[in-house]
């Protein structure tokens, strides 16, 4: 069974392509969705497809899959669509998977579960990593908008910090953006921070 | 406040929609507006189709494709209102162009004189031209093939049509990738605007009041929420209104423009809105008043005979086996029934028929309807042919045969 892996970002394809070599799946490749990859799917004349539900690539994809001489059996989305649970399941995962017209469902539905599972795994992994990045961000904003507060008006660092504090509460909005604001002030004022 | 999540992808079509969401008309009807912008149209169907939103901004043909079998999953699909007429442009790069008619004016007026010219630059191109279609059921492929054929060209000969997402077009021609393209505003506009491209054809010079974005549902989700999708349905009338009104202009195309949207300068926006069409880098733009319509002269009424028409195109290219089911299921997914139904008691205009003759009216015309007289804009396709909902064998049978 020839599987393709139709992505753009490495880490996504490597979590999915170890998976399935893990359950034993040895015909795996993976194909960036660049210039002439359509050509080279055409070539691979693979059984499955899996790519990224929102990947922009998918309507030149099916376009091939619609005009296509050398690909000699049609190809659905999803081999069986009574199964509900696992479309659901695919969709909000964000897998989108085209299968070859006559493959049997029990062969497909163990690729496609290990797709929705890593998929999942992946996006969770990414929206932590969104996370730490973004809680970085916003320490080293509130940090630098304290130092200005300490050294303008010769507070400690507690009372800078509740100033700040206070101030994003009255105000209803998030420490971070007063922190910021107070930053662009500062460095529209000439300031030294 | 009721939920409802709409699909999108970053077209200027999709003003009604984002005017609806930010200007309060879907927030009065008691409806929370959540925009899902998406890149290509087949995200934005699985969307639809397996249920992730409710609605979706969608190709006309698009629409009928699905519910007809033709894009993956077969799924019955509606549309009650109609997001705009018009709006698309074709653009190539110039050093094709440079065979076409050089008078911008002239060019984007005469469409079937630059089909002409299109044929011989085709001779005096080095290869095939490849041509960005946004999808295989666009209004824009339907009505590029048509006027390819015009001029004796085969769509699926004489040139390569390549199937891209709208907002990715800029990007090919960049990469060389592609000779020109065929999209919905604003990325014809900002091809031209780098210089990478000229305007060649603008779409409501093809097809005076050509079918573009449809609201569409599922049909079964529709058929359940009555109540909601005439609520819906009123915001829309309501924010197309304010679309089209040129005191708007400005602020809309700054509401496009925003990075969750449309994600483009707002005068580019502006540009087409106000339909001054820049033909070449740096040249004034041509007035084209009728570029695009949200509201005015009954845009809205989703008219069966439109559906009609796309399945008249689909039959025409071989895409569809032509039978008395597929033209009734085709008819069917436009609904004039709920535009009715919802907009009843409003101020929107209301024709009293289902059904015209497409491509017949020279200049506006009043025509009659329950309440008082509405006026329909022209609607001539470039050719003067007219599209007879009654006679679709006769219509597709009068084309050339293909080779």
């Amino acid at each position: 069974m020839r599987i393709v892996i139709i992505d753009d970002s490495g880490a996504r394809a490597t979590v999915l392509e170890e998976g399935l070599r893990d359950a034993g799946y040895e015909d795996i490749h993976v194909v960036p969705p660049r210039g002439a990859f359509v050509a080279r799917l055409e070539r691979m004349a693979p059984d499955v497809v899996l790519m990224d539900l929102g990947n922009p690539s998918r309507d030149t994809l099916e376009e091939m899959l619609v005009v296509s001489r050398a690909l000699a059996k049609p190809i659905a989305m999803f081999v069986d669509q009574s199964d509900d649970n696992m479309i659901g399941a695919a969709i909000d995962a964000g897998v989108s998977a085209y299968v070859v017209d006559g493959l049997r469902k029990e062969r497909v539905k163990p690729i496609l579960d290990l797709a929705i599972r890593r998929f999942s795994a992946f996006a969770r992994m990414q929206a932590e990593l969104d996370e730490a990045r973004t809680q970085l961000a916003d320490r080293k904003t509130i940090d630098r908008a304290k130092a200005i507060l300490m050294s303008s008006r010769g507070l400690s660092e507690p009372d800078a910090y509740a100033l700040l504090r206070t101030t994003a509460m009255n105000q209803g909005k998030k420490l971070v953006d007063v922190a910021a604001a107070l930053i662009t002030a500062s460095d529209l004022l000439g300031g030294t921070s | 406040m009721t939920p409802i999540r709409i699909a999108f992808l970053a077209l200027t079509d999709a003003a009604v929609l984002i005017a609806a969401r930010e200007k309060g008309f879907a927030e009065a009807q008691g409806i929370a507006l959540d925009l899902v912008r998406d890149t290509s149209w087949a995200t934005l169907r699985d969307r639809l189709v397996y249920g992730q939103v409710q609605a979706a901004h969608m190709l006309a043909p698009l629409a009928v494709a699905v519910t007809l079998g033709l894009s993956q999953q077969p799924c019955a699909l509606s549309a009650p209102y109609k997001l705009n007429v018009n709006g698309n442009q074709l653009v190539m790069a110039p050093d094709f162009a440079a065979a076409l008619e050089r008078d911008a004016a002239v060019r984007l007026n005469d469409p079937l004189a630059t089909a002409h010219d299109f044929a011989n630059a085709i001779g005096l191109h080095h290869r095939k031209p490849v041509i960005g279609v946004v999808h295989r059921f666009s209004s824009h492929a339907l009505i590029l093939r048509y006027w390819l054929a015009s001029a004796g060209i085969d769509p699926d000969r004489d040139v390569v049509l390549r199937v891209l997402p709208p907002s990715l077009m800029v990007e090919a021609m960049r990469a060389g990738e592609i000779d020109g393209f065929t999209a919905g505003e604003p990325w014809g506009s900002a091809a031209v605007e780098v210089g990478l491209a000229e305007a060649v054809a603008a779409g409501e010079r093809l097809w005076q009041r050509g079918v573009e974005k449809v609201l569409t549902f599922r049909t079964d989700w529709m058929e359940q929420h009555p109540d909601l999708v005439d609520g819906l349905l009123r915001a829309m009338a309501g924010a197309a209104a304010w679309c089209d009104d040129p005191v708007n202009r400005v602020e809309l195309a700054g509401l496009l423009a925003q990075p969750a949207y449309v994600d483009q300068p707002a005068e580019l926006i502006e540009r087409a809105l106000a339909g001054r069409i820049v033909v070449r880098q740096g040249e004034a733009p041509v007035d084209l008043p009728d570029f695009i319509l949200f509201a005015r002269d009954a845009t809205p009424f989703p008219w069966r005979s439109q559906a009609l028409w796309i399945y008249s195109q689909l039959v025409r290219w071989g895409m569809v086996e032509p039978s008395a089911q597929a033209q009734a299921r085709a008819a069917d997914v436009f609904r004039p029934d709920i535009y009715r139904r919802a907009l009843a008691d409003s101020d929107a205009p209301m024709p009293g028929a289902s059904m015209k003759v497409e491509g017949a009216l020279l200049s506006p015309l009043a025509i009659g309807a329950p309440k008082g007289s509405i006026t329909l804009g022209p609607d001539r396709f470039f050719d003067g042919r007219a599209f007879d909902p009654d006679r679709i064998e006769e219509y597709v049978a009068g084309f050339p045969p293909r080779r």
